[in-house]
């Protein structure tokens, strides 16, 4: 069989069913493979949206993402993608052609050195140099990007390997004596974690995207009801605990809610799930949590006191520890927590997330609260980088894992747009929406063809105010309204969308607002809404780059 | 503090270079670094000689290369008993005092004078790393003309 064959071949035996991608000269042989395969190919109209449109189907689904490109220049246009996906853990395997092994280190015609390049943006990389090494590359590839904490792994693979014949003979299991996630929490580290709770009067749980990988929405909430711990949802964990629930907190870091940031610099107890303590998380370190204990839950031993310093670290996999420590905590060892409790849910009435109504152009946030209404919160929400983001992860109320896909780590700008296409593909049944910045979303914006091709209905909200945003806030902050590069000139939109196809509205006055979401939920096909909002309005709160997350600017009641 | 550290690593292609960049993108300084193979053809041995400001900063070195997919093991020596050794090259001046101060390295330490030129010495020492101090000091007086050396390998006892 051929080694384009085997490839194709090796990825049905993994179960992947889609593919996202673009050709060039050193995957011809792999496309051919791939015609009459059953697998679905959708051709992007950048490298760059083919990575992150296989990242938002694998955060979607909990599945690997595939994702293709040729040697050179498409190998190095995938990266960003690649990058994005191994901040934010997400499961994925991408095939990047390469030059053939003759000519590999000559500077051959699109040639680029793609393990070196990806090396420190990957989870794993593979050159493949010899044929017999193919299938059980792609075996280990799989392995190493869904399990542990999941990443992208890069698999690539010369051109010539894709034309020599070799017998396919794939493995059923592999067995790598140097990666051995661990799963379980070690018993000892468990007791000692339940000491602490024990002891605590005024815990606080912070879930971060580890609850979601693992899949331990479930267990979380079971956990947090039995301590009566009030949760704080990361970025990454939004939707990993139902933010309507009473114990609820919301997002905490540098554009948290209050209540989040009190109750984390206040607390005795954090308890942290699959959260690795990221600056904008943390804000200053010395002051994150000042008084707590902390009890640190994680996959990867690296995100354990990284950051900050832990008391009780428990390395394995977020749902069987929430597990094994809520059946092992005793209710009746449990200290009195409901003064606690009570504190936290008078800090929520008094500082509610909130922004002033009224203004010349429409409010983003009465943009994000219409979409929630509208949607019951069951709508998969993409965003792109930015104002957008944070509005985004600050109005719409997430009850359900896997229904927030964003940039988090790496904060890709360009990100949302192409991910909601892939998550749009995995599950059409889904409402997907990519609520975008003006910026931001001309960074794919060629996407545009894809989603009309293919006819993909994803809804695009651009919120535009005609700035870089979120640089501009910052701007006029920090820089004294120097609006240094920020101002945005920007196309039609709505006649951008039209030229290809695609449906567009404007919409530039609260009153339509309703009505407009209302048509554009309502629609089959894909749509682009320009939305244009209040030019200088900005995300709060805030906690400046640094400061205590305590120490909130605007918002303040 | 400077520690040594071990990582048994896959004997494979590229392993190096991720070792390399994870020190380089992270930011972790290294003293000195042999590889070689082990009795195990399939496994490499790499000595790693770290100076790592703090605790936390060693800590997160460790569990860094142990994330690794190639990277087998990994043992730091820093509380355990171990010997090192470090192979010096060095050509050392004849003028002056250099015959003395070779006599008195040769005679004092694990060293000897593997050839004898015109106008210098060539010494070889396998050095611990206690010793190293005393035996550069006494060499420079002398006059250094050129010095190599392989980085350090270590081993638990």
């Amino acid at each position: 069989m051929k080694g384009s064959k085997i490839l194709v071949e090796s990825l049905i035996k993994e179960g992947v069913d889609t593919i996202f991608g673009y050709p060039g000269g050193s995957v011809i042989p792999f496309f051919d493979s791939l015609y009459d395969a059953p697998i679905k190919f959708y051709l992007t109209r950048h490298e760059q949206a083919a990575s992150h449109a296989a990242d938002g189907y694998a955060r979607l689904t909990g599945r690997v993402g595939v994702c293709v490109a040729t040697s050179g220049p498409g190998a190095t246009n995938l990266t960003t993608g690649i990058a994005t996906a191994h901040m934010d853990s997400v499961p994925m395997v991408a095939i990047t052609g390469q030059v053939k092994t003759s000519l590999i280190g000559n500077d051959a015609f699109q040639e680029a050195d793609v393990t070196g390049v990806t090396r420190s943006v990957s989870k794993h990389n593979y050159l493949v140099k010899d044929i017999k090494d193919l299938a059980p590359t792609v075996k280990e590839a799989f392995h190493i990007a869904k399990t542990g904490r999941p990443g992208p792994v890069v698999i690539d693979l010369p051109v010539d390997i894709q034309i020599q014949d070799a017998e396919f003979d794939y493995p059923r299991e592999i067995n790598l004596r140097s990666y051995k996630p661990t799963y379980f929490g070690h018993p000892g580290q468990i007791k000692r974690a339940i000491r602490l709770i024990n002891k605590a009067k005024k815990p606080v749980i912070i879930a971060g995207g580890g609850v979601l990988i693992a899949n331990a929405a479930g267990q979380l909430l079971k956990f947090a009801q039995k301590i009566k711990a009030p949760v704080t949802t990361t970025l990454m964990g939004l939707g990993g605990f139902p933010s309507t629930h009473p114990l609820a907190l919301g997002m905490p870091g540098m554009h948290g809610t209050i209540y989040a940031n009190l109750a984390i610099t206040e607390c005795d107890l954090l308890i942290s799930a699959g959260c690795r303590f990221d600056d904008r998380v943390t804000g200053r370190l010395d002051a994150f949590a000042p008084g707590a204990k902390i009890i640190h839950i994680d996959i990867d031993p690296t995100s354990i006191s990284k950051n900050v310093k832990v008391d009780v670290p428990i390395v394995g996999d977020a749902k069987n520890i929430l597990g094994q420590l809520t059946e092992e905590i005793d209710k009746e060892k449990l200290p009195d927590v409901s003064a606690w409790n009570k504190k936290v849910t008078s800090w929520k009435k008094k500082h509610p997330l909130s922004y002033k109504k009224g203004g010349k152009r429409i409010k983003p946030q009465f943009i994000l609260e219409e979409i929630y209404r509208q949607t019951k919160g069951k709508a998969v929400i993409v965003t792109e980088v930015g104002q957008n983001q944070m509005w985004a992860a600050q109005f719409y109320k997430y009850d359900y894992p896997r229904h927030f896909l964003s940039s988090g780590g790496l904060g890709t700008m360009g990100y949302g747009f192409p991910a909601a296409i892939g998550a749009k593909i995995a599950d059409p049944s889904k409402q997907v929406l990519d609520i975008a910045g003006d910026g931001s979303i001309q960074m794919n914006i060629q996407e545009l063809a894809t989603v009309a091709a293919y006819d993909i209905g994803v809804k695009i909200i651009i919120l535009n105010n005609n700035y870089l945003g979120m640089v501009r806030q910052w701007q006029e902050l920090f820089y004294d309204r120097r609006y240094s590069g920020t101002p945005l000139a920007n196309p039609d939109f709505v006649k951008l969308a039209a030229a290809c196809g695609v449906k567009g509205v404007r919409v530039k006055k609260d009153a339509e607002v309703k009505t407009a979401i209302k048509s554009i939920l309502a629609a089959k096909g894909p749509v682009l809404a320009d939305f244009w909002i209040e030019e200088e309005e900005n995300v709060f709160p805030m906690v400046p780059a640094g400061e205590a997350i305590n120490r909130m600017i605007g918002g303040m009641a | 503090m400077k520690h040594t550290i071990q990582a048994l690593v896959e004997n494979k292609f590229g392993v190096l270079a991720r070792i390399a960049s994870l020190f380089s993108a992270r930011g972790y300084n290294i003293e000195s670094l042999a590889v070689g193979q082990t009795h195990d053809e399939l496994v490499s041995c790499m000595t790693i000689v770290v100076d790592a400001s703090d605790e936390r900063v060693l800590d997160q070195i460790k569990k860094q290369l142990n994330k690794l997919i190639d990277v087998i093991t990994v043992t730091d020596f820093t509380r355990r008993e171990y010997i090192d050794r470090d192979l010096m090259l060095i050509k050392v001046f004849k003028r002056g005092n250099g015959k003395k101060s070779v006599d008195k390295i040769v005679k004092k330490f694990p060293a000897r004078i593997a050839e004898e030129k015109k106008t210098y010495y060539l010494l070889e020492i396998c050095a611990q790393r206690h010793q190293e101090d005393e035996i550069l000091k006494e060499l420079k007086k002398a006059g250094i003309k050129e010095l190599v050396r392989t980085g350090r390998i270590a081993i638990a006892k």
